[in-house]
């Protein structure tokens, strides 16, 4: 369960604006926290406290492969992504990364900046605790939840490359 | 039942039977890629992943592309993460000094793609092999490193978007056009989990080139694949860079399609992306008097050699303007070496531009190229996203090479047939 104030931000949210190329010179979790959203507005991080939620509109994460997004994200201390759609490449590498996704459409309009949620990532619950109302989420697909079962991909590799030998 | 082109091509690395879109399958991959930006986290996820060795060291590639030759210490530490992992693992496509181009570029000119290939690359433009008739798809650095221990990945078999083009271009207006026409038409999000297929006699008439000029924009339509068939031109292109044994494949006659578009390019005016997404479509005529102060003509989707005789035929004989710094690379060493023998690197020079090495660099806003606050640029790259090629407060409108080589000489966005 996740319990956080949510950040909203617009739609087509680009790679770009979640960790700027200029940053990519390192893989540090903390050191791409900090510059989280730099891209977007200069010092967005300062409005963040660890376990806040990321709000977002239709295709979020577009653009680049990096997968220095979604780790700026974690190390900013937002653990869920909430948005309207997804980028394919972003929702994969979410994934893998361990970060939460959850897809709303166009419910994501009951979910307003500030508004306090609690999320439940196993039943894609969300309920907001500002206005009351709750959200379901669309299912992650079977296969999906059974990387996400094993710990993620880099277990799922390891058992993979198990039944090799 | 008959298959789309992403469809038949899965098949073909598969031993599900795949019965449509939706379905998730498991395929073997013809080739694995990474950059300089995106190896070092591979590199890390697959010694996390404690696998021995790579799947195949002929198939497993790293470019080091993006901030090459490296701008600062970080960015050479990475470099050398990527240098010795290749050593260690043996892999044989390693680049990196003078052999290194702008991997989408560098690949098909090698031979190391192909018609029918299966391909995830660790950057999002590794769809421009979709122009040779290969499903290769952008996935982040983890993703890339299951595929570079295992040979296989899953995917989710897309639904297809049929793309019909149609019609004959005018002059100073390609196959950069037709894509930045086509994202107008759908949206950056038109294409979302979707494969683009691209037919119809203009297809079929545009260069290889041309053709990966357009797939390589897929990604900010937001598709996984954009697919041309391999028809004989494709297969000639693989021969002449030479490939042995490939095949020509197309869809099936009466393959589902989840929506048909069609672009037609009669009458068409060149096309600008304006800030800041690539949906931001304009004629050239709309935003036409627009001043700017740097022109870039290379990356992944615009470097290739017709692309820089277009350039050159609008500079030839004329001076860029002195208020705008006009960057031209060379996407690969080939391609430097060509455009140094037909003199279009003399045309370059003489008409004031800077002739840079080959590099993603100003793309991204990496380096050799970053705008100051204020600034604008046309470029012939993909992407226009607010503060991609420096400064939140500098402004990136996408064209193909003549519209940008007509900006620079002119001062200001101009029709190139009015320069």
């Amino acid at each position: 369960m996740y319990h956080g104030t949510a950040h909203t931000v617009g739609a087509h949210i680009d790679t770009d604006a979640i960790i700027p190329a200029r940053f990519l010179v390192t893989t540090d979790p903390a050191e791409l926290g900090a510059n989280c959203m730099e891209g977007l507005e200069a010092g967005w991080i300062k409005k963040v406290k660890q376990g806040d939620i990321m709000v977002a509109g239709e295709n979020f994460g577009c653009g680049s492969s990096r997968e220095h997004a979604p780790i700026a994200l974690l190390g900013a201390g937002i653990p869920v992504v909430i948005a309207h759609s997804f980028a394919r490449i972003f929702y994969r590498n979410g994934f893998n990364m361990g970060l939460v996704l959850l897809e709303i459409g166009d419910d994501v309009s009951k979910i307003h900046d500030g508004d306090e949620l609690k999320v439940d990532a196993d039943t894609g619950v969300i309920s907001n605790v500002t206005t009351g109302q709750t959200i379901q989420c669309k299912p992650v697909p079977p296969f999906m939840k059974g990387i996400l079962d094993k710990g993620g991909l880099i277990p799922y590799v390891q058992d993979r490359l198990a039944e090799r030998v | 039942m008959p298959a789309t082109l992403a469809e038949k091509i899965l098949q073909q690395h598969c031993d599900e039977q795949i019965t449509g879109p939706g379905q998730i399958v498991r395929c073997r991959l013809s080739l694995v890629l990474a950059n300089d930006i995106t190896a070092p986290l591979a590199i890390k996820s697959f010694k996390k992943m404690g696998a021995a060795g790579v799947f195949d060291k002929d198939k497993v590639t790293i470019v080091a592309d993006h901030f090459t030759p490296n701008k600062d210490i970080e960015s050479a530490e990475q470099v050398k993460v990527c240098r010795e992992f290749a050593k260690e693992m043996g892999i044989t496509h390693y680049f990196e000094g003078g052999n290194v181009g702008v991997e989408h570029a560098l690949l098909p000119e090698l031979g190391l793609v192909g018609p029918g290939d299966v391909v995830i690359g660790a950057d999002s433009h590794t769809c421009t092999y979709g122009g040779l008739g290969a499903f290769a798809t952008g996935m982040g650095s983890t993703d890339v490193a299951a595929g570079m221990a295992l040979g296989e990945t899953w995917f989710k078999v897309p639904p297809t978007i049929q793309v019909i083009l149609t019609g004959t271009l005018r002059q100073w207006v390609g196959a950069k056009d037709l894509m930045l026409a086509l994202i107008g038409t759908i949206g950056v999000s038109g294409a979302l989990y979707k494969a683009l297929e691209f037919v119809g006699p203009l297809a079929s008439a545009l260069s290889v080139e041309g053709r990966m000029t357009m797939s390589n924009m897929a990604i900010e339509a937001g598709g996984k694949v954009g697919l041309f068939a391999a028809d004989d031109k494709t297969l000639a292109y693989a021969a002449a860079h030479g490939r042995k044994g490939d095949k020509a494949i197309a869809a099936d006659a009466g393959a589902a399609y989840e929506r048909v578009v069609t672009i037609d390019a009669t009458g068409m005016e060149p096309q600008i992306a304006c800030p800041h997404l690539p949906d931001n479509v304009k004629p050239v005529s709309a935003v036409a008097g627009l001043k700017v102060d740097q022109a870039v003509i290379g990356s992944c989707t615009n470097g290739r050699i017709e692309d820089l005789r277009e350039a050159a035929a609008i500079l030839k004989g004329r001076k860029v303007s002195k208020d705008v710094r006009t960057i031209i690379l060379p996407a690969t060493p080939n391609i430097w070496r060509q455009a140094l023998a037909e003199g279009l690197i003399e045309t370059f020079m003489d008409a004031g531009c800077i002739v840079g090495p080959a590099t993603c660099g100003p793309c991204l806003g990496g380096h050799m190229g970053i705008l100051a606050g204020g600034e604008r640029a046309i470029a012939t790259t993909n992407r226009n996203f607010k503060g991609r090629m420096g400064s939140l407060e500098s402004e990136v409108y996408l064209s193909g090479p003549a519209a940008a080589a007509a900006a620079a000489v002119a001062g200001e966005i101009i029709d190139p047939a009015k320069v």
